[in-house]
């Protein structure tokens, strides 16, 4: 375990990269706001983040990473484009795994960029994999995407569409909802008798609660409707697990992505997306031949990521997390911008595990 | 030295676990009067009676304060954290039996099963502008439970009494808790989940990995287990 200092040191560098780079360095205070990231995230958040308090600001997080409050801190003053880098801790609760560190020194790299985001995605990977070099780690590379364009595409109910949409990243969820949705899993007992019901409202009593009758009923109406729509169709599911098993280097994932568009045009602008962003890698001196792609990658633990994505895995070393990661997070300046947008992307490097792998000189 | 066995320190967990004890030949008792927490254990040498809260018994076989501890499942798997690395089961005691569910009003017609609870979830969140509320003291059991079964939309509320009432009280939309019958839930209108059991919780005897053992202290809990007809 490389010391404390060395680390700071080697944050302290790292961060210079990035500034020389023409980024401008920013700080963000370590105690965030809860409330804005349980918004974001849900209960699961306090498994993975500290939750302090006090009487007058209620509850506070020490910062579990720096993207959201550099997004707040952009979109409240930001002039565009902008390049910004930071050092330092971020805190991780750990609730299972004693042997996994709670603190650690992430430097990062976040570009806000509206007209060209394969450049941007191109930049921000290049700069990580060029600086990361000397450590020869494995890259993955991944597009949530085209999985996102696949389920906005699926010939079926807005309602379906959406309730695939917010469990994207839930992948055992998701299943289970594509095989309801396709008629494959049984409707439960319970569903069947409610929906048989003629007024199911009567059983309604007594209501008590914050959730009222015209709730239930409203749902009630949701789930009919639901009923009686069709099935999403065999061969649509078909293609939704044939971009999900997509896997390989990034031009044979591209000619397979390609391939699936031809049935399925709604992903052809997402592919298109991606054969943009390995020709600017390429552009910046990246062979795509050298790169991983899975389409499935990101989906589980980056979940404000809604584009490109990627990480750099030590090889030799596969219970090491990730050494460096990023990707693309559109949605995310959507949601903290109320009503603003901007496209961004943007990665972080661990400094302790670069020294640890015997860093970068 | 000697060894320290952690007990319910009152009511019916208490008295059956001396019960339990006592059928196996080894005698159980609360030493003084009825007020003052001290114990004594008869039918084997050199092992100590603590008589602790049930509920702070995890934490002191985790800290290695207590080598065996009788209390809950529900109260091992809430409070330690990798709780297989910290204790050990020795024995499930057949009483204190409780399970851990999760319920929502009876009213909801709509709601059956978890996949219905994270519908209304998402629905009731578009509403009103606020996460749907789950009471409960079981925090991190309940949270776990339902991030492996995909819900989302909800944040828990810190309920540590009367949780059935919260409902009615309009400081939650469901709860999470621990009921042996499930009459408390209906008469305040409530149903469990049809796949909302998280955890069947009994009265278990724990044996702590923590706690040092010197040869002497071996042997008197080896001598203890074999009289409980246990082996550890």
């Amino acid at each position: 375990m490389p010391k404390r200092a060395a680390i700071r040191a080697e944050a302290a560098r790292l961060r210079a990269v990035f500034e020389a780079r023409g980024a401008v360095v920013v700080e963000t205070p370590v105690l965030q706001p809860a409330e804005v990231l349980l918004d974001l995230y849900g209960e699961d958040i306090r498994a993975r983040a500290y939750v302090t308090s006090d009487a007058l600001r209620g509850e506070q997080m020490l910062r579990p990473d720096f993207t959201v409050p550099v997004v707040q801190m952009h979109m409240e003053h930001g002039a565009e484009p902008a390049r910004y880098t930071y050092a330092g801790e971020v805190f991780r609760r750990q609730e299972d795994d004693a042997s996994r560190t709670n603190e650690y020194t992430q430097v990062g790299y976040e570009l806000f960029e509206r007209d060209a985001p394969d450049t941007a995605d191109a930049e921000v990977f290049s700069l990580i994999y060029n600086i990361l070099k000397p450590l020869g780690l494995r890259a993955a590379t991944g597009d949530i995407g085209i999985l996102t364009a696949a389920v906005n595409g699926l010939n079926t109910t807005q309602r379906r569409k959406q309730a695939l949409m917010r469990h994207i990243w839930r992948p055992n969820r998701f299943r289970a909802l594509i095989e309801r949705f396709s008629g494959r899993a049984p409707v439960p007992a319970s569903r069947l008798a409610l929906l048989s019901d003629a007024d199911p409202m009567a059983g309604a009593t007594p209501l008590i609660g914050v959730r009222g009758p015209g709730e239930i009923q409203s749902r009630i109406n949701a789930l009919r409707e639901d009923h009686a729509a069709d099935p999403i169709a065999a061969e649509e599911v078909e293609r939704i697990d044939a971009i999900l098993s997509v896997r390989g280097t990034c031009p044979d994932a591209l000619m397979r992505l390609r391939d699936i568009a031809g049935d399925m045009p709604s992903i052809a602008p997402a592919v298109q997306r991606l054969a943009q962003r390995l020709a600017a890698l390429e552009a910046l001196g990246i062979d795509p031949d050298n790169l991983e792609f899975e389409a499935t990658y990101g989906r589980t633990q980056m979940e404000y990521y809604d584009g490109f994505v990627f990480g750099f895995y030590a090889e030799n070393q596969p219970d090491l997390p990730a050494i460096a990661s990023g990707g693309r997070y559109d949605a995310l300046t959507r949601r903290l911008g109320q009503g603003r947008e901007i496209p961004a992307v943007g990665g972080v490097i661990r400094p302790g595990l670069v020294l640890g792998l015997g860093g970068l000189t | 030295m000697s060894v320290k066995l952690g007990v319910p320190s009152k009511g019916r967990l208490m008295e059956k676990t001396f019960d339990w004890f006592g059928q196996r030949g080894v005698q159980l008792g609360r030493a003084g009067s009825e007020r003052e927490y001290a114990g004594f254990v008869q039918g084997v040498e050199n092992v100590d009676l603590v008589l602790l809260s049930a509920g702070e018994i995890p934490r002191e076989l985790a800290a290695g304060r207590i080598h065996l501890g009788v209390t809950g499942t529900d109260l091992v798997r809430e409070k330690l954290g990798g709780w297989q690395s910290q204790v050990a089961e020795l024995a499930e005691l057949g009483f204190g039996h409780a399970d851990l569910i999760l319920a929502v009003p009876q009213a909801w017609v709509d709601v059956s099963n978890l996949d219905d609870l994270d519908a209304a979830a998402a629905a009731f969140r578009l509403t009103h502008g606020f996460r749907l509320r789950i009471a409960t003291k079981y925090h991190r059991l309940v949270r776990e439970f339902l991030r492996d079964n995909g819900v989302a939309d909800y944040q828990l509320v810190d309920s540590q009494g009367a949780t059935e009432g919260t409902v009615k009280n309009e400081t939650a939309e469901a709860i999470a808790d621990i009921t042996s019958t499930g009459d408390t839930l209906r008469a305040n209108h409530l149903k469990v989940l049809d796949d909302g059991l998280m955890l069947q919780s009994q009265a278990t005897l724990f044996r702590s990995r923590m706690a040092n053992l010197d040869g002497a202290d071996s042997t008197t809990l080896a001598n203890l287990l074999h009289k409980l007809g246990l082996t550890g």
